[in-house]
């Protein structure tokens, strides 16, 4: 049985106000997530494991958001990815 | 506004299975030409696939998504650009010493874009799978997407600073940025898995926050709007590629055991060319940026030996372990950024970017960042140079200085356990000596020494006769180096003359950073 | 943070870059075309010869028998760099979008019968595959061609054929009720239908071509030349009305694109034959043998899908792509040298 790792994922948008909404939502998703602001940037780290989901952002934004719109502000990131039509998972260690 | 259709028929497909049929789908074995002649160039480097269709494509971009989504990004970069045209934006940085990294970016890393552009093409016929091709073309087009971005965005800065004006003629010939231009093409004369190792996962995973963070975060601190919004512009992008890069080493490694030892030798290679690629960015954080993001070492310790220690750890469970030498990388993070900038000091006649003696504010975050090093070491030399320049004696270095035959890097770096030795190790190929900088350079020459005896070595072809023949004046022609206006001194430049008269700001009046 | 400037007289320093300057003549102002453009590939001081194919540079002149003495006399009319190609690019697969949800909605397609579904399948769905070959042509000559000003235009010419593959994928998934099966018949087809063979075997005779300035001629100007009118221009009229509307609406993106297309291949060759007489008689050469090569291929689909209208059918369209060969300056066929 695999133990997932804790070490830090992150993922890092442009300062605006839509990624306001989405950083908004993954704390909500992501409890041990952490947020810290650079310079027309902000990064989310989260211990081995952080999840985008799209019905949250949606919720937050009060449109119909297609997690596919991640492209248009995302700066970086690290872990592995997972994505389907409704979440976007990054992680370290095998898949859950 | 999803590419994906919405169900009207009975069966529902999921994301990952409609995206297979708009991608792997396409391919098909051929039988009326054989397979190995179609892909004469994905076999010969030893890396067994057996199965392409587990290539799993971590984004899932149909064509029609990226047109649409890269179009807007298009759309509001360019906005911008323009906008930072018409308002003179460029009158908003710190200083006009900042300028001196974009001519450092532009000539040493612009034309990397365009050959990484064409490296992946070379991929994206290459491989065998189908979805392994889109992944590279599709990276292919967003590398010609940054080279062009990046020089749309200087442009404006060419009109008003000096030394960016002939970057592509530069870049193939000038003595330091061999450096880059070889780097690149050791990756695109290496075989297709090879090549995906050193740049997709070596580069722009393993390593790409030490080239892009300080890049845009040093643009960000010194009010460089336009190329902070180009940079994470490009950021999203490389989101995608960094991504190819894990996805593409944990295949090779799941695809055949006997792939483990190919993909290690390369990641050593890799990380430690790619290592010394970054003497550049070292300088550059330490010295050239007005207002300072991080030191190197900070950097190196967030980026490598944090975030790199955590990718390692992933990958071990595939037998894979940190690349030979980081410990080597480690021992020097407090004196690779001093040494390089004072190698450029020296021989800043010959460079097509101003150097300069740091003021006593930034010696004193330099003495802060680096409490073991810089006094001991590095402050005096500067001290020193300070000295001679006020009296009108600005240091030149006359000679020309002998390269590492592998990173092409002045042989200048120190022993890895004493400051005060210069690093120098040398080894004899069919009756020739050659020279290396460092016990990671004469490893991957000896390991291939029929690629690399072949290196264009500026030095050597100066010496030889082939940079436009006798003398400083006539190599500097051959470079398109414009004396007096390209090259030396920061202080009593063009530039730093125009700033002050455009501005009226002067950095040696302005209060400690 | 505000800035006071102390002068207004700033007075900029150059228009452009000086690769850019020496190539207008003067230091004028430049496009974004030009500055994105010209000179961005590497011609010299080369490190190392590639290990996998040692007897050339890395960029290499020799990969191809035409022969110039400025690789960047090719202009693309279209003067797209990536800003702007992917801009239209944005705009056209908007209106697709649009077209496509109009057709899912009124279920046409998916309510036509089954006879019908087969017929469509046969004809339409193997073209995925045909521009999956185009693609790996395009890309062929984005990796080995010279000079960044084709090679560019190879390069959007690449993705283009993803997207049009992925259209036509979509125009199976319109038929079988987003199942897939039509997909994984169409590549039947592909693989094994006696009518659609040729072409296959054609296209996989040009996966090893090795002159990349031949198989840009052979898929963009010749096979494209044929293949596209016959399906994208004349198919339409031997399928059942409305069919053949909803066909020609969910294929709009299709015609436009090879219109657009067509301008920058027949300039590109264009001005390969105007180099010089040996040029022209290369390019002549192989417009001859890939016009029979793809003339033969075609004509068991012309036969299943036009029957008794094959033959008019085939002339008009070969005889549309024999007068635009000759305004480009190709020597066609029977016409004097």
């Amino acid at each position: 049985m695999n133990t997932p790792s804790i070490k830090p994922v992150f993922i890092a948008f442009v300062t605006n106000d839509d990624t306001r909404n989405i950083v908004a939502a993954i704390c909500e998703d992501n409890p041990q997530a952490t947020v810290e602001e650079f310079p027309a940037m902000v990064k989310i780290e989260s211990p081995g494991r952080l999840i985008v989901k799209r019905q949250s952002v949606s919720d937050l934004m009060g449109r119909d958001w297609d997690l596919q719109e991640i492209h248009l502000n995302l700066i970086s990131l690290s872990g592995s990815i997972n994505e389907t039509e409704d979440e976007f998972e990054l992680y370290w260690g095998k898949a859950a | 506004m999803s590419a994906v259709p919405k169900n009207t028929g009975n069966k529902k497909l999921g994301l990952k299975e409609k995206y297979g049929m708009m991608t792997r789908g396409l391919g098909w074995d051929t039988t009326y030409q054989a397979m190995d002649d179609v892909f004469p160039y994905d076999q010969f480097e030893g890396i067994k696939i057996h199965d392409w269709d587990k290539w799993e494509d971590p984004f899932r971009l149909t064509m029609d998504a990226y047109w649409k989504f890269q179009g807007e990004k298009e759309k509001k970069l360019y906005a911008i650009i323009d906008a930072f045209a018409q308002n003179n934006g460029q009158f908003n940085v710190t200083d006009a010493r900042y300028i001196n990294t974009l001519k450092l970016f532009l000539t040493g890393i612009s034309p990397l874009e365009y050959a990484a552009h064409r490296g992946y093409a070379h991929l994206g016929r290459s491989f065998r799978g189908a979805s392994a091709r889109i992944a590279t073309q599709m990276q292919a087009i967003d590398e010609l997407r940054h080279a062009q971005t990046q020089v749309h965005t200087i442009s404006h800065y060419n009109k008003f600073f000096n030394g960016l004006h002939d970057f592509r003629h530069m870049h193939d010939r000038v003595w330091y940025l061999s450096v880059p231009k070889s780097y690149f093409e050791d990756a695109q004369s290496a075989g297709p898995f090879e090549f995906i190792t050193a740049i997709s996962f070596s580069f722009e995973y393993v390593l790409t926050n030490l080239l892009f963070m300080p890049f845009m975060s040093g643009a960000a601190y010194n009010g460089d709007m336009a190329t902070v919004t180009f940079g994470f512009s490009a950021q999203s992008d490389e989101s995608r590629h960094m991504t190819l890069g894990l996805e593409v080493v944990k295949f090779m490694l799941e695809q055949d055991p006997g792939n483990k030892e190919i993909v290690q030798k390369w990641i050593d290679k890799w990380f430690w060319r790619g290592y010394r690629l970054l003497a550049l960015v070292a300088m550059m954080m330490d010295y050239m940026l007005p207002k300072r993001v991080m030191s190197w070492q900070e950097a190196w310790e967030t980026y490598f030996e944090k975030n790199g220690g955590a990718l390692f750890e992933d990958l071990s469970r595939y037998g894979i372990r940190m690349p030979k030498y980081h410990e080597v990388a480690s021992k020097e993070k407090n004196r690779l950024s001093h040494e390089v900038w004072a190698t450029f000091y020296n021989y800043s006649h010959a460079a097509a970017f101003h150097t300069w003696v740091p003021e006593e504010s930034e010696l004193k975050w330099l003495s802060e960042k680096y409490p073991d090093t810089f006094d001991k070491h590095y402050r005096p030399r500067f001290e020193h140079w300070d000295a001679l320049q006020k009296e009108g004696k600005r240091w030149s270095n006359p000679g020309l200085p002998m390269l590492c035959q592998l990173c092409q890097v002045p042989t200048i770096f120190t022993e890895p356990d004493d400051p005060t030795t210069t690093c120098l190790r040398e080894t004899t190929y069919h009756g020739m000596k050659y020279h290396f900088c460092s016990d990671g350079c004469k490893d991957i020459f000896e390991n291939e020494p029929e690629k690399y005896v072949q290196s264009w070595l500026p030095v050597h072809q100066i010496f030889q006769g082939n940079c436009g023949g006798e003398g400083l004046d006539n190599v500097m022609k051959y470079y398109n180096i414009v004396p007096g206006q390209d090259n030396g001194e920061y202080m009593g430049s063009q530039d730093q003359m125009n700033w002050e008269q455009w501005t009226g700001r002067n950095h040696k009046d302005a209060p400690a950073t | 943070m505000q800035v006071d400037i102390k002068t207004s007289n700033i007075k900029q320093l150059r228009n452009t870059f000086s690769h850019v300057a020496r190539r207008l003549g003067a230091d004028k102002p430049a496009s974004r075309y030009q500055e994105a453009t010209l000179d961005m590939q590497s011609d010299t001081n080369f490190h190392y010869r590639p290990i996998w194919d040692p007897q050339y540079d890395l960029y290499d002149t020799a990969r191809t028998a035409i022969k110039m003495v400025d690789w960047y006399s090719f202009k693309d009319p279209r003067q797209y760099y990536y800003g702007v190609y992917t801009m239209n690019r944005a705009k056209q697969q908007d209106a697709a979008e649009k077209q496509f949800e109009f057709a899912e909605k009124r279920g046409v397609f998916f309510n036509l019968s089954e006879k019908e579904k087969e017929h469509l399948i046969f004809a339409v769905l193997p073209l995925r595959h045909y521009e999956w070959g185009a693609n790996m042509n395009n890309c062929f000559c984005t990796s080995f061609g010279y000079g960044a000003a084709i090679t560019q235009a190879t390069m959007y010419n690449t993705m283009d054929r993803l997207g049009l593959a992925q259209y036509v994928s979509r125009l199976g998934l319109l038929l079988d009720g987003n199942t897939g099966d039509s997909l994984e018949v169409g590549k039947q087809h592909w693989m094994h239908t006696p009518e659609w063979q040729e072409l296959r075997r054609s296209m996989e005779n040009l996966f090893v071509t090795k002159d990349w300035f031949e198989v840009f001629l052979a898929q963009n100007l010749v096979m494209d030349g044929l293949v596209y009118p016959m399906f994208y221009k004349h198919l339409e009229t031997r399928l059942n009305p409305m069919a053949g509307q909803t066909f020609s609406m969910c294929t709009n993106f299709m015609q436009e694109w090879f219109t657009e297309t067509q301008r920058w291949v027949d300039s590109t060759i264009k001005t390969a034959v105007d180099e010089t007489p040996e040029n022209k008689e290369i390019l002549s050469r192989w417009f001859d043998i890939w016009m029979v090569e793809t003339t033969r291929a075609l004509q068991p689909l012309m036969t299943a899908l036009f029957a008794e209208e094959a033959a008019s059918t085939f002339t008009q369209i070969k005889e549309e792509l024999l007068v635009r060969a000759k305004k480009i300056g190709l020597r066609t066929p029977g016409a004097p040298a």
